[in-house]
């Protein structure tokens, strides 16, 4: 069974309820399938009303939720002939990204994306999805790579941030990062971005300039955590779930805002409770958009990404500037 | 005994009361502490100094004014896009009031002061950022800012040259913070690929989503001695691995010595400096020799 989130309770509760009627209906005599439907009936009703009103913070815990399927569950299912490459050419191996090369119903794409593990052991391998700068510039040998054989890239977004370590300091993570996005912004194929699970600031970022940028209904896209948000405001870490409204970060939220093209339904409960299911939904979206920005031209193709991300904004423009120059 | 009854109230009354003023902010005294070397010196002889302490060279913030004043040649410098002014896009509470405050404190619209100017008669386009306001934090109009400059100086054909100071990411405006670092790197790219030359001067601070976009995108990367630069915060970094950092961490020499900067310049050589790289990227004629 799939592990529960706290606002999931009730629903838990109820089914644990109706299991427990079956099983006494199976053992005796007495026949209770007409509370066994009422109940089920309110089951339904009870699912739909919670999962049709998620909370941001509710949404925060979907996102990461440790069965939320990663990049590779999704290209198992999206892609056919998925070969994954290695290393930066340059320092190492960042396991915390995954890329290769792969087809989409017979188009040969590079497809990239943070990884986080599935358990303790794999996820200190991966370093729970938390990229070095080596991970960024191995995403960026394979993006120009796919610009010199002109193929689309597809990027999944699914990370806390870039590790705040050391080494990765030493390393350079702010130019890794930086350079990710300018490179992004000319490269010369389509480029396709999509939030599945967290998408943790800078770290985030670096996987994300895209012609078009997609979410996940349960994911969040975000400048700092929930937790960090409430801890720099308000000096209360506590404070998180306040900080996951206030801060906008759930899908329909940056819809709204204009930030990502458009929300990917998810599975009534998560994207966990059926991956396959959640592939096929996926997979409307990325090929419609593939096919609509198959038909552009390189240089439209970059027009586009510039024009989408230079329209990010809000001001006004005053008449006179009231403020002071010495 | 009534009587020390009276006077207790009296001894209450003084209490600390927590001041707006910045930390960093030159006092309006006339003398100033050097947080260095402790010495004190003459304010108007520190100011003449450009801020670099006259004892052990420690660099002191300068304004965004300041800096313009000790760079471009006298009476050549325009303002633009001053009239740009901060929004609300996640409606965060209290975020104008703060703003307000603050640019009545710095005499600052925004953290960051664009135009266009002549660096020993080399015509530029140059953005300096104010720590000052908001932390030099990058919000809607940091961002709408610096790429309205980049487009300029495109426009006309002249360098463009950043000094930055920033704590990062503007918090209160979220994800559309978050995209400034998006927008500014896309129009350092489009400029790049147009031939612009861009020059990256990084002061004290430059943290979070500053130095993860623009300031580390020039095609010269340099830094002002003993200035903070880095991506993630000390204090998270020393949470995460669990072990103190050494003293010089995310300090401008420290990124000279793992390769991430092209120098490290005191302030007092920087004018110079630039003005020969501006040279070096001057179109040549033909050869004279």
């Amino acid at each position: 069974m799939v592990n529960s989130l706290e606002f999931e309770k009730p629903i838990i509760e109820l089914r644990e309820k109706i299991a427990e009627l079956k099983e006494f209906t199976a053992k005796s005599d007495v026949d209770l399938s007409d509370e066994i439907e009422t109940l089920e009936n309110r089951l339904e009703k009870l699912e739909k009303h919670i999962y049709d009103n998620l909370k941001p913070w509710d949404r925060v815990q979907m996102a990461r939720h440790p069965q939320r399927p990663t990049t590779l569950d999704y290209i198992e299912y999206l892609f056919t002939d998925f070969i994954e490459l290695h290393g930066d050419r340059l320092f190492g191996e960042d396991e915390a990204i995954v890329g290769g090369v792969a087809k989409y119903y017979g188009l040969p794409v590079t497809v990239i994306g943070h990884q986080r593990g599935k358990d303790t052991k794999e996820n200190i391998r991966r370093n729970f999805g938390m990229p070095h700068p080596e991970g960024y510039r191995k995403a960026l040998r394979l993006m120009k790579q796919a610009e010199k054989f002109h193929r689309p890239i597809i990027c999944f977004i699914d990370t806390k941030g870039a590790y705040p370590g050391k080494a990765a300091e030493e390393r350079g993570q702010s130019e890794a990062i930086a350079r990710n996005l300018f490179e992004m912004a000319g490269l010369r194929v389509p480029i396709v971005c999509i939030v599945i699970g967290e998408g943790g600031s800078g770290g985030a970022l670096a996987l994300g300039i895209g012609n078009h940028l997609f979410m996940l209904e349960n994911s969040t896209y975000s400048v700092i955590s929930p937790e960090g948000a409430a801890a720099l405001l308000w000096k209360d870490a506590s404070k998180a779930k306040l900080a996951a409204e206030t801060m906008k970060i759930t899908a329909p939220d940056l819809k709204e805002l204009g930030v990502i093209d458009d929300v990917i339904k998810e599975v009534r409960g998560g994207a966990h409770r059926d991956p396959k299911k959640q592939a096929e939904f996926i997979d409307e979206t990325l090929k419609r958009s593939l096919k609509q920005l198959i038909s552009l031209s390189e240089e439209e193709l970059v027009n586009q990404r510039y024009e989408k991300y230079r329209a990010i904004g809000e001001y006004t423009v005053l008449n006179e500037y009231i403020g002071t120059h010495k | 005994m009534i009587k020390d009854f009276f006077n207790k109230p009296k001894k209450r009354k003084y209490v600390t009361v927590p001041s707006d003023a910045p930390k960093h902010d030159v006092p309006e005294g006339i003398m100033t502490k050097c947080p260095q070397c402790k010495k004190i010196m003459y304010t108007k002889e520190l100011k003449k100094n450009l801020h670099i302490c006259l004892h052990c060279g420690y660099h002191h913030q300068m304004s965004a004014y300041e800096r313009i004043e000790s760079l471009i040649d006298e009476g050549t410098f325009t303002e633009i896009n001053a009239e740009l002014m901060t929004e609300n896009p996640l409606n965060f509470p209290h975020y104008l009031e703060k703003i307000e405050k603050d640019r009545q404190k710095s005499k600052l619209n925004e953290a960051v002061v664009t135009g266009i100017g002549e660096i020993n008669g080399y015509k530029t386009a140059i953005a300096v950022m104010d720590a000052k306001f908001r932390m030099g934090s990058m919000g809607s109009v940091v961002g709408e800012k610096i790429v309205r400059t980049v487009e300029e100086a495109d426009r006309l054909g002249i360098p463009f040259i950043i000094f930055t100071a920033s704590g990062g990411a503007r918090m209160q405006e979220g994800i559309v913070s978050l995209m400034q670092m998006a927008k500014t790197s896309a129009a350092l790219k489009r400029f790049s690929d147009n031939g612009g030359l861009f020059i990256s001067v990084m002061t004290h601070p430059t943290t979070g989503g500053v130095s993860a976009s623009f300031a580390s995108l020039g095609d010269y990367n340099f830094a002002e001695p003993g200035a903070l630069i880095g991506f993630a915060g000390r204090r998270i970094i020393e949470q995460t691995i669990r072990e103190e950092l050494p003293e010089d961490f995310q300090t401008a020499e420290f990124l000279l010595k793992h390769g991430q900067l092209d120098d490290v310049i005191p302030r007092n050589e920087l004018k110079d400096k630039l003005t020969v790289l501006l040279d070096i990227h001057q179109p040549r004629g033909e050869l004279a020799w």
